[in-house]
């Protein structure tokens, strides 16, 4: 019973649509909570340090998951330090990134 | 020895002496003469019996000398044949020094003056890479040695030679008072002795001359490590008599270790029976040399290559280079040769830096491990750099590039027609797994492309365009710019610091780029910036030396890698996770690295923050550069 309702909140707590967000204030988050130190400012991805997130980020619910538990060597960002909400605006912020142009049409990118 | 350094310091206070002597004389001498003057007791004889008269004496102390010890010390330092000596000036060398510079004519070597012995001992270590042999750098023996003991450290974890000249004055009682008691030590060596690979101290000029000698042969015999000579204020100093005329022995230097021939034999098995062979180079090529026969050995079994840097192994666009994806490779993996490969163990296993630390192997079951590594010729106790323990299947204690001619050939001769068929077709998958590669990167460095901060792509990307067309050698710095520039030879890339000491990077960019300099190569660093700020009087040193070199800051105004570490700790602890800049960051105020550079006479421009801006900017400082002088541009970029 107890199992039950702990999944019940688990899930509850990492809905599977992606909740409206401000983009804005997720950017500033991303900056505020470190999360570009490894994924850079524009979540570009890091050498060596983090994967590219953006644009078209993981869906809602994995990445979400990731961030509460990740697997790998990411450091982990509990409820407890970022909100859902603010997790939110951070996914928001992701998810407004514009595609790059194509590099085969930037110069530099093809001597 | 000692009898002979006992001569010497006797010969000096002989001369004092007889100074004195001849001056007590002169003067009244108020305690002998009340000696003379006590009446014998009891009937003995007299106490002291009467000295003859000496007759007339020089009183005119001698002041000068025509041949110091020193002299024959840079004797023995040109037949070693160093172009240069690095060193920041002190008393405890200043008879080498002032023989250098008067004896030995400021040339062959030539001092380069440097503003930290960390400095002179990291430019060694830069130039020691492109040239592939050791360099001389002189310090004090106390408080210079402290300063230069980590970029000795560093030296020695990167397998490089560094020929250590340190001063000291064991005599006691030759010591002026105050500081030159603070500036001698017993055994000088001893701070360093767990990271260098032999020292000495010579009490003779003889003996100077044969350790020398040794530590040279020492320092250039794979694995090549820093080696440390004290040179004594009393054997610099003291004059040599005439008939003293000590010699240089023959300089022969040993051949580097191969391979065993039972495990080169049992290696080219393996790895010609192999399906999915990798070469893993970190270190392995010490020479041009090294870097063409890793290259025959990867063409002749069409092996998939992991490239880690450590030296310039590999051209990094030949469609066998899969660095850009080792895991993938390692993970297929059925037989993996490692040729001095650092970290063997964290190569092939993943390991995971949460809470609870857990690791678990990259490879496949079964997969064969083969290292070739002369580490294993040397392995100290003290400092941790050998890194963790592999399961290996054979492990040949040697250097790495003596030993793949043997390997090479070995290959050769097992060869069959099939398996030459499925070297081909394995061939064919690499090349086009490789140009698949090469796309990703090309799209990866599109992201953020025209942000600002400026992505380190970005500035890789511009920098390249600017180099491309010219005989250039990166001197410092990684990143992108191994994935975007064309590497093809030996000299455009000499690895990293080694032991991962902070603050060699902009001395070792300005060693290395002295060395290019009598080539004509174009040295370009990216340089960090928290690097930079350990030791910046670095670029003093490149500007009154004239040494051209282009640096690129790399300028993420922060210890990145720190401000990383805090934001694991504030994570874990769910507590603080905005507060990792405190302690981390360079910002409050910001540092201007074009005007440092242009205080130090180095032509300095920034900060680029419009990466528009950077293109003309670099094209500005190569102009400099091409006239033979240092430039640095300052780029504010991305934090990776």
């Amino acid at each position: 019973m107890i199992a039950m309702i702990a999944s019940a909140l688990a899930l509850a707590q990492t809905p599977a649509a992606a909740p409206a967000g401000n983009a804005q204030n997720g950017k500033k988050l991303f900056a505020r909570y470190g999360c570009f130190q490894c994924h850079g400012y524009e979540a570009q991805g890091g050498l060596g340090t983090g994967p590219r997130l953006a644009p078209k980020p993981l869906a809602w619910a994995a990445l979400s998951r990731y961030v509460r538990q990740p697997a790998g060597q990411m450091p982990p960002y509990t409820a407890k330090v970022v909100s859902d909400k603010d997790l939110a605006d951070i996914y928001a912020f992701l998810s407004a990134q514009p595609t790059p142009p194509p590099a085969k049409s930037i110069p530099l990118l093809n001597n | 020895m000692a009898k002979s350094k006992k001569l010497s310091v006797g010969r000096r206070n002989f001369l004092k002496g007889a100074a004195g002597g001849a001056a007590a004389w002169v003067a009244t001498s108020g305690p002998l003469k009340a000696q003379q003057s006590e009446a014998p007791r009891n009937g003995s004889a007299p106490i002291l019996a009467k000295e003859p008269d000496p007759g007339p004496i020089s009183t005119v102390e001698v002041l000068t000398a025509d041949r110091p010890g020193a002299d024959f010390m840079v004797d023995v330092i040109k037949a070693l044949g160093f172009e240069y000596v690095f060193a920041n000036p002190g008393s405890s060398f200043r008879g080498l020094h002032e023989s250098l510079v008067n004896y030995g004519g400021n040339k062959n070597p030539e001092f380069i003056t440097c503003c930290h012995e960390e400095s002179s001992v990291a430019m060694a270590h830069g130039y020691a890479k492109v040239e592939g042999k050791p360099i001389c750098v002189l310090a004090h023996g106390t408080v210079g040695l402290q300063h230069a003991s980590m970029g000795i450290y560093n030296a020695y974890c990167d397998r490089a030679p560094i020929f250590m000249v340190i001063g000291n004055t064991l005599d006691a009682a030759t010591r002026r008072p105050g500081v030159e008691w603070a500036h001698s030590v017993q055994d000088a060596a001893v701070l360093v002795r767990d990271f260098t690979k032999w020292d000495d101290m010579p009490l003779s000029l003889q003996h100077f001359a044969e350790s020398a000698v040794r530590a040279y042969k020492i320092a250039t015999t794979p694995p090549t490590m820093p080696v440390l000579l004290v040179a004594d204020g009393e054997l610099q100093e003291t004059p040599m008599p005439a008939s003293e005329r000590p010699r240089i022995p023959k300089i022969t230097l040993a051949g580097p270790p191969q391979g065993d021939s039972g495990g080169v034999a049992e290696a080219a098995k393996l790895l010609v029976a192999a399906e999915n062979p990798v070469l893993i180079a970190d270190r392995c090529a010490r020479t041009p040399a090294g870097m063409k026969l890793f290259t025959e050995l990867a063409e002749t079994i069409q092996a998939a290559v992991v490239n880690q840097n450590g030296r310039m192994n590999f051209p990094s666009r030949h469609p066998l280079d899969q660095t850009e994806r080792a895991r993938e490779v390692i993970r297929n993996a059925d037989v993996i040769l490692g040729l001095e490969v650092w970290d063997f163990w964290g190569t092939v296993n993943n390991f995971r830096d949460q809470l609870h630390r857990t690791s678990q192997p990259i490879t496949k079951a079964g997969a064969k491990m083969i290292s070739i590594s002369a580490t294993d010729l040397n392995t100290r106790s003290n400092y941790q750099d050998f890194q963790r323990f592999p399961d290996l299947d054979l492990s040949m204690a040697a250097d790495s590039e003596a030993t793949l001619p043997a390997l090479i050939e070995a290959c050769k001769r097992l060869i069959t027609a099939d398996r030459k068929r499925a070297f081909e077709e394995r061939g064919k998958k690499l090349a086009e797994a490789h140009l698949q590669a090469e796309e990703r990167v090309r799209a990866e460095a599109s992201y953020a492309w025209d942000s600002s901060p400026i992505s380190t792509a970005r500035m890789a990307a511009e920098i390249w365009d600017k180099v491309k067309d010219k005989d250039w050698s990166l001197v410092g710095g990684r990143g992108w710019a191994m994935r975007l520039f064309n590497f093809d030879k030996h000299y455009q890339h000499v690895g990293g610091s080694g032991g991962a000491g902070e603050g060699y990077g902009a001395p070792s960019s300005v060693g290395a780029a002295l060395a290019n300099k009598k080539y004509g190569r174009l040295s370009v660093s990216i340089q960090n910036d928290g690097d930079l700020m350990y030791a910046p009087g670095v670029l003093w040193t490149a500007a009154h030396h004239k040494i051209p070199l282009l640096s690129v800051m790399h300028n993420n105004r922060a210890y990145h890698q720190e401000v990383m570490h805090l934001q694991r700790m504030a994570n874990r602890h769910q507590r603080g996770i905005t507060t990792a800049e405190i302690g981390t960051t360079l910002k409050d105020p910001f540092i201007d690295y074009a005007t440092l550079a242009r205080g130090m006479g180095v032509h300095g421009e920034g900060p680029i923050t419009d990466p528009k801006d950077l293109g003309p900017a670099l094209a500005r400082a190569l102009d400099v550069v091409s006239r033979g002088e240092p430039a640095l541009v300052d780029v504010v970029t991305q934090p990776r």
